[in-house]
């Protein structure tokens, strides 16, 4: 299995160096869909020269990286791109062995339940085979790399990538089962970007699963590991923030990094659903919606732990889709990431309801996305609401590709453990439906 | 050759509207006129007030091919034309300029009436007195003065006090006459004639100020005819720093502010301050910032950046920038345009949004400091800074303000806005919301209602099953 990755490595490399080379890295660079306020590659070299000037790059309103970003880009800004190529491919290569593990945990659990009599009968069509998830680590590594939206990524040098991989690198931690590590890498991706803090409710599902601690909250050994897992993450945390503050001897990376993301003072367009919505807002109901606006990232956490507490991987396959669609300033470089995931429900392609419309959907918004910021801004023949249209598309479609994978999920388990021929008490063929 | 033109001398300030002396667009201007009026208070309490008109003519007029005379006087033309005079003073003053207690007077004349002129020469009869005494009596008849009372028993001919004031091709002294009348009264009737001498009389321009009654009211009046030849000048004298500022790029997104600093001093370099204040959302990027002169790289001794923040304050950028001698300072920096709340644009947003103009000032080396005003276009204010070799002279510009358009959101729409992306959110609340809390069941068969049995009607007709 390791020649096949090697192969679609270097195709990945070649593909980015050949694009580095060409003139469409400064245009991809320049893009809206790809470089946000928080991890555009102009604003960390901005900070750079700031900091060369002496003059703290928080004190403006430019610059929103952390401070270890710094430190990193400090010393490795002359090889920026080499960085980001061998960002991807570990991302790549994490997730790789991620879901290799994960498809024997699944492989286990099934031949356990199985064993167990936990299914019904006629679903032989509906278990994984081995043959089938063998392809699956280098579908899921071939997604990342070579999905546009990461190469766009990649070129634009967004550290958008450098988050992917961190996250990239809690998955595999946690799917081995070190809590440690999986509770620092987890810190490090909150540090950068605040929203992964969601993901800690399903890496402590895996963990507590792994550990064979079941999910009752009268259980002392679930609180126990619970908070022996919160307090990891919460030292590593305070641990990086302080590290973070002796770089420049001062706080002021707090307000500029997290209350930039919580606030979300500048309005420059992208593919979320927060710059126009605050642009056209009336300003006594600002701060209300804001916080609307950031609770709904947070909000799905408890009731998907509640659901879906069997299943953490797929927990956290949709909490990461919904950070990408709802956070405050996203790019198509967190897209990717879940998108990444996509091979390993494959066996769900046969529940799928609207696939085929909503790739056409999701493909022609993004070509459709340059084409009307051109209009707007260099042609002046459309106006903002054409790439606001886009945008609203854009995240529709998003949002019923994750309810439909998460439809055929549940809708998978249910035949599972009732049967794949379900019959009505009179023997006709029955309909399911969702009630 | 090129040392034809001619001057007269009168003096009057003007503003920067259209003078007397503006030629239309596109016509060469072989004449022009400049007043220039300077009022000092002098230290007894009194005011001075010199008047200063100024005609510069480029014309051969000892050729005699002149024939359309426009700013120039005629007789004066003639005159000259006719006696091959090069250069003629005629002052006639009365009353006694106290220097001890005014300073030092600006038109120096002595009391009565004064008349001296240069390499003087006579087409018809080739002598120097009878050409004198034809001048003298033409003048005479020119001013009303009784200038003919001018003869050899009060002309001399100086050979070291008066030269040639003008361009000259070496002085022959035979040909220069100085006489002196003291007796000489002046009243209207020279006023008169004299102001008959400027284009437009006594009609417009600074000369409608020459009020006879009051002129005569004062301690002290003296008016002046001076004609002499100078150098033909081609072009304006340029401004030693100068600078420009424009917007550059396209589009809605980015763009560049270029600002041009012109030195034009032959041979010396001086540092210029620029103070730049641009408004927070042109987001600068102090990292594209390039300072090109004469091709190369000019790093500025001095950064002071400071970066804006959002909605509370700008971004400042102050720079000591080099210029070397004769050179174009070229300074870019790119910025990004930020979209604003609506709220926060003025009402008419698409005229776009202003930047202040950028500040320059620096010591420019004094000598050429006085170019810009010119000594020969205003003597008399020259005259109150006396420069000297080696001073610099303080001066600060202002470039000019951009206008900046940046990206708008629609106005009309914020209600449509609001309902459109909350129906975005209440479509993923509401599919998480079913899946999270309905669960699948067997569906019960149900007769149902009109329609379904509607619908299978129409079913068996077509063939197939019912529902």
């Amino acid at each position: 299995m390791a020649a096949p990755l090697v192969l679609v490595v270097l195709a990945a490399v070649t593909v980015r160096a050949a694009l580095y080379r060409s003139s469409l890295a400064v245009f991809i660079a320049e893009r809206v869909e790809v470089a946000s306020p928080l991890n555009a590659w102009k604003r960390v070299v901005e900070g750079l020269a700031l900091l060369d000037l002496g003059v703290s790059p928080y004190s403006g309103a430019i610059f929103h990286e952390t401070p270890l970003i710094i430190y990193l880009f400090h010393f490795l800004i002359e090889y920026a791109e080499l960085v980001f190529m061998i960002t991807d491919v570990l991302t790549a290569v994490a997730l790789y062995l991620a879901i290799q593990d994960f498809n024997k945990v699944v492989f286990k659990k099934q031949k356990l339940l199985i064993e167990l009599d936990k299914y019904a009968p006629d679903v032989a069509e509906l278990i994984q085979t081995p043959m089938e998830m063998h392809y699956i680590p280098l579908k899921v590594a071939l997604f990342y790399l070579l999905n546009p939206y990461t190469v766009m990524s990649c070129v634009a040098k967004s550290t958008c990538a450098i988050n992917n991989s961190v996250i990239a690198f809690f998955i595999l931690a946690t799917i081995k089962g070190s809590a440690f590590l999986s509770a620092v890498f987890l810190a490090l991706a909150t540090y950068q970007s605040l929203y992964p803090l969601t993901l800690f409710a399903p890496a402590l599902l895996y963990l507590l699963q792994r550990q064979f601690i079941p999910i009752k909250l009268k259980s002392k050994s679930f609180w126990l590991y619970t908070t022996q897992y919160a307090s990891l993450y919460l030292c590593s945390l305070v641990v990086i923030i302080c590290l973070s503050f002796f770089l420049l001897n001062s706080w002021d990376f707090i307000p500029s990094v997290y209350g930039f993301i919580l606030s979300v003072p500048d309005l420059t367009p992208n593919i979320g659903l927060f710059w126009y919505f605050f642009a056209e807002m009336f300003e006594h109901f600002s701060l209300f919606f804001v916080c609307v606006f950031q609770i709904n990232v947070f909000f799905y956490t408890i009731p998907l732990a509640i659901k879906l507490k069997e299943h953490p991987v797929f927990f956290m396959f949709v909490q990461l889709a919904i950070i990408s669609i709802f956070k405050s300033y996203p790019t198509v470089g967190d897209v990717a990431l879940y998108m990444a995931f996509l091979p390993v429900w494959s066996h769900l392609y046969r529940f799928l309801r609207n696939i085929f419309i909503l790739s056409c959907v999701l493909i022609f918004c993004s070509f459709l996305f340059p084409v009307l910021w051109h209009l707007w801004i260099y042609a002046g023949s459309a106006n903002s609401n054409f790439y606001y249209a886009i945008t609203l598309t854009f995240n529709i479609g998003q949002i019923l590709l994750i309810s439909d994978y998460f439809y055929a999920f549940l809708r998978r388990e249910y035949y599972l453990t009732h049967g794949l021929h379900l019959t009505r008490q009179d023997g006709t063929e029955a309909m399911l439906v969702l009630k | 050759g090129g040392m034809a033109a001619v001057l007269l001398l009168l003096l009057l300030l003007a503003a920067a509207g259209p003078g007397p002396g503006r030629a239309e667009a596109g016509r060469e201007r072989r004449d022009a006129l400049r007043e220039e009026l300077l009022l000092s208070p002098l230290p007894t309490g009194d005011v001075a007030a010199t008047f200063q008109f100024r005609t510069r003519w480029d014309a051969d007029l000892q050729r005699g091919a002149v024939s359309h005379y426009r700013l120039f006087p005629k007789a004066l033309g003639r005159l000259v034309a006719a006696l091959g005079v090069r250069e003629l003073h005629l002052a006639l003053t009365q009353g006694f300029w106290r220097t001890r207690y005014w300073g030092q007077p600006p038109l120096q004349a002595p009391a009565g009436a004064e008349l001296w002129v240069c390499n003087l020469w006579c087409l018809f009869s080739h002598s120097v007195d009878k050409a004198w005494k034809e001048l003298s009596n033409i003048l005479s008849g020119i001013f009303c003065a009784s200038l003919n009372f001018i003869d050899s028993t009060n002309t001399v001919i100086p050979t070291a006090s008066f030269k040639p004031l003008g361009l000259a091709n070496g002085t022959d002294h035979h040909l220069l006459r100085y006489a002196v009348l003291p007796r000489e009264v002046v009243c209207t009737e020279n006023l008169t004639p004299w102001k008959k001498l400027l284009p437009c009389g006594s009609k417009a321009g600074l000369a409608v100020l020459l009020k006879a009654e009051r002129l005569f009211h004062s301690s002290y009046h003296s008016q002046a005819v001076h004609i002499r030849p100078i150098c033909r000048v081609t072009e304006m004298p340029i401004p030693t720093l100068h600078a420009q500022r424009y917007v550059g790029g396209y589009g809605l997104q980015t763009g560049q502010i270029c600002t041009l600093i012109y030195n034009s001093h032959p041979y010396r370099a001086f540092p210029v301050i620029l103070l730049e204040t641009v408004p927070w959302y042109l987001r600068l990027y102090v990292h594209t910032l390039t300072i090109i002169t004469k091709g190369k790289e000019n790093k500025p001794s001095y950064i002071h950046y400071q970066p804006a923040q959002d909605r509370r304050r700008p971004h400042l950028l102050e720079m000591l920038i080099q210029l070397p001698a004769n050179s174009v300072t070229k300074i870019t920096i790119q910025f990004e345009r930020a979209l604003l709340k609506w709220t926060e644009y003025p009402p008419d947003p698409n005229h776009g949004f202003y930047v202040g103009s950028s500040v320059l000032s620096a010591l420019v080396p004094s000598v050429t400091a006085m170019k810009d005003v010119d000594v020969e276009q205003s003597p008399l204010f020259t005259s109150l800074f006396p420069s000297s070799d080696g001073s610099s002279y303080f001066v600060r510009l202002y470039t000019e303000p951009l206008l900046v358009n940046l990206p708008t959101p629609d106005f009309s729409m914020p209600y449509n806005v609001i309902c459109l992306t909350c129906t975005v959110v209440a479509v993923c609340y509401g599919s998480f919301y079913n899946l999270l809390t309905r669960t699948f069941h067997v569906e019960e068969p149900s007769r149902g209602g009109l329609a379904k049995r509607l619908a299978n009607v129409i079913r068996k007709f077509r063939g197939v099953p019912p529902l």
